[in-house]
């Protein structure tokens, strides 16, 4: 404790405790941060009055990777952001830097892309229900959980051999075509997960310990939400009907009819309802999309040497987080002059002061899990 | 403007392309896959038969347009010359704010013009340029559902206006500007490097960061032992 700034942070070091209070530190080795996020409390008894997030233990520095890179070469370390979600990732930079060039990928590189990409979406909101429900103490979840995002694991890993860094998109399209039992494969993971998701919700939904753990826990208002900027399932938890899938559709989503769930208090449990929903969604969309793969190339012609003319653009895909925003500048090279990433989790985080006060410790688990973080992509 | 679900198809392959590798198999079958050319070609359907020079595909139409639209004229009519420049890039539409004004143009997007979504603040540096840093904003509205980006230019030494009093969101994007580019933002409450350990020395976006004599040296520092870079 020789540095004083650094046991106790500011929020406290400008402060007296009171004679009740104390500071707890937790993580950034603790199992339910998920990741290495240390929190720092300020407690009254067991109530939290205020905290402070301290982050960047997975800070890898990847904005600055990115500036020594070429376009393509860059495009695996996305994968290494939010390593539940890499298809996603993948995702928007291929799109941004697209735009960026002008180019387009062709029709069933689109449709192609936005199965896989949605198969992320539930295999990421399994992983976040399995380990969500443990921290507040549900064991069960996650066996089942795990069960089925291993299925699609399996798919991303005949689609392009690898499971979680896929690295599945190529700038301009697929380096892999579609392997020959791709829609039979997703076919047979999407038939039965409707009941699959019924069952979570049996498990879950109305049991008395988890609404008791959840509901009015960590609400954010619509309007707290917009002007922390959250987005994805924390946003729409909390009123606000707003998705990008819908709102600028990109990849092939404008060809599919889906709906965009809400909640109504912006509480932990609303958060919830809106996930598994999602995740209903997502199969639905996985299953218009198998039904009708449009033929044709899969890349679109562009220069094995990638010089975007000079000029910036941001984009932004509904990442299953929430929105995950490229800026990317170029100034004519073969290298991004600066690449920002905007990630949902570092956004989402932010709010996480305001949804904690007031609250008990053991809630901090709770609001943490239910904000779905992943911290390689908080870090960067 | 913003960003569009209706961009246009690039004017890329017209010459003579191959129609599409190979002809829409009859509609009866579900989704033929194109079992890229019947096995002869290898699974890399890229490259076209003829070795294309490099040249890049995009037409010159990608890049700068000087944009001048009814929001641009409600922005100059509130501010005058404080709106610098207004141009489209790729379609999404750019406004350069005089620095000073940085935080009245912030509070007019959100309550006026409904911006009220900041969905991302950072910076970008150009150390040959008089005034290095880029501020930028990129803003979102959900009653519009556009999206507009705000810069402004700021010396190194220059003080920012923070917009957290606008945007909450902004308390920890501006902590990362400061943290990765040592911008100082005017007014923020609690402006501390955020990533990085505080005795981080330097700034790793700028363009001048030696990441090796900074390596170098914090090693050296902490670890008490020479680097091994």
């Amino acid at each position: 404790m020789a540095d004083k700034r650094n046991a106790y942070g500011t929020d406290v070091e400008t402060t007296v405790l009171g004679a009740d209070e104390i500071i707890l530190n937790m993580g950034p080795q603790h199992p339910s941060t998920h990741g290495v996020l240390r929190v720092k409390l300020r407690l009254d008894g067991e109530r939290v009055i205020s905290s402070e997030c301290i982050i960047g233990y997975l800070h890898r520095g990847v904005e600055k990777i990115a500036e020594h890179r070429s376009y393509q070469q860059f495009a695996p370390y996305v994968d290494r952001m939010d390593y539940l979600a890499a298809v996603s990732n993948g995702l928007g930079y291929c799109e941004a830097v697209e735009k960026l060039l002008g180019a387009e990928a062709p029709p069933r590189a689109r449709v192609i892309r936005t199965i896989l990409t949605e198969l992320q979406r539930i295999a990421s909101h399994l992983f976040w229900l399995g380990t969500h429900a443990l921290d507040i103490g549900a064991l069960t979840p996650l066996f089942y959980c795990l069960r089925e995002r291993e299925e699609i694991l399996k798919i991303f890993e005949k689609y392009c051999g690898a499971r979680l860094t896929t690295h599945a998109f190529r700038i301009g399209g697929l380096q892999y075509e579609a392997y020959d039992e791709l829609e039979k494969d997703v076919e047979r993971f999407c038939n039965p997960f409707d009941k699959r998701v019924d069952e979570y919700e049996a498990l879950l939904t109305e049991n008395r310990i988890w609404t008791g753990r959840t509901k009015n826990v960590g609400i954010l208002t619509a309007k707290e939400a917009v002007d922390h900027a959250a987005s994805g399932p924390v946003l729409r938890a909390s009123g606000v009907k707003w998705d990008i899938r819908k709102a600028m559709p990109y990849a092939a989503y404008d060809q599919y009819k889906f709906e965009i769930p809400t909640g109504k208090n912006g509480d932990t449990f609303d958060r919830y309802m809106v996930r598994l929903e999602e995740m209903r969604q997502s199969r639905l969309i996985c299953l218009q999309a198998i039904a009708n793969i449009p033929a044709g190339p899969i890349m679109a012609r562009i220069g094995k040497v990638l010089k975007p003319p000079p000029g910036e653009v941001y984009h932004a895909i509904e990442a299953p987080k929430g929105e995950l925003g490229y800026y990317i500048v170029s100034d004519g090279t073969t290298q991004p002059y600066r690449v920002r990433i905007r990630p949902p989790s570092f956004v989402n985080l932010e709010a996480f002061d305001k949804m904690i006060r007031g609250h008990l410790v053991a809630d901090v688990v709770a609001i943490i899990g239910t904000l779905d973080i992943v911290l390689g992509e908080v870090d960067r | 403007m913003a960003n569009d679900p209706d961009e246009k198809q690039p004017p890329a392959p017209p010459p003579g392309e191959k129609p599409a590798a190979k002809p829409p198999a009859a509609s009866g079958e579900a989704a033929p896959k194109p079992p890229a050319a019947a096995g002869a070609a290898p699974p890399k359907p890229v490259a076209p038969a003829a070795p294309r020079p490099p040249a890049a595909p995009p037409a010159p139409k990608e890049g700068p347009v000087a944009l001048d639209n009814d929001l641009v004229r409600r922005y100059k009519a509130k501010f005058g010359d404080a709106i610098r420049e207004a141009w489209t890039d790729r379609k999404q539409a750019i406004l350069v704010v005089a620095l000073e004004r940085l935080g009245d143009v912030a509070l007019y997007s959100r309550d006026d013009e409904k911006f009220d979504w900041l969905s991302d603040l950072t910076a970008v540096d150009w150390p040959k340029r008089d005034k290095r840093f880029d501020i930028v904003l990129n803003l979102y509205s959900f009653e519009k559902n556009e999206r507009l980006r705000i810069k402004a230019h700021a010396a190194a030494d220059e003080r920012v206006p923070s917009v957290q009093g606008v945007w909450t969101t902004a308390n920890w994007l501006e902590r990362e500007a400061y943290d990765m580019f040592g911008i100082i933002f005017e007014g923020h409450p609690d402006l501390r490097r955020i990533l990085l350990p505080e005795e981080w020395q330097g700034f790793p976006l700028r363009k001048d960061y030696d990441i090796l004599t900074q390596d170098t040296a914090w090693v050296r520092e902490n670890l008490g032992v020479e680097s091994g870079q």
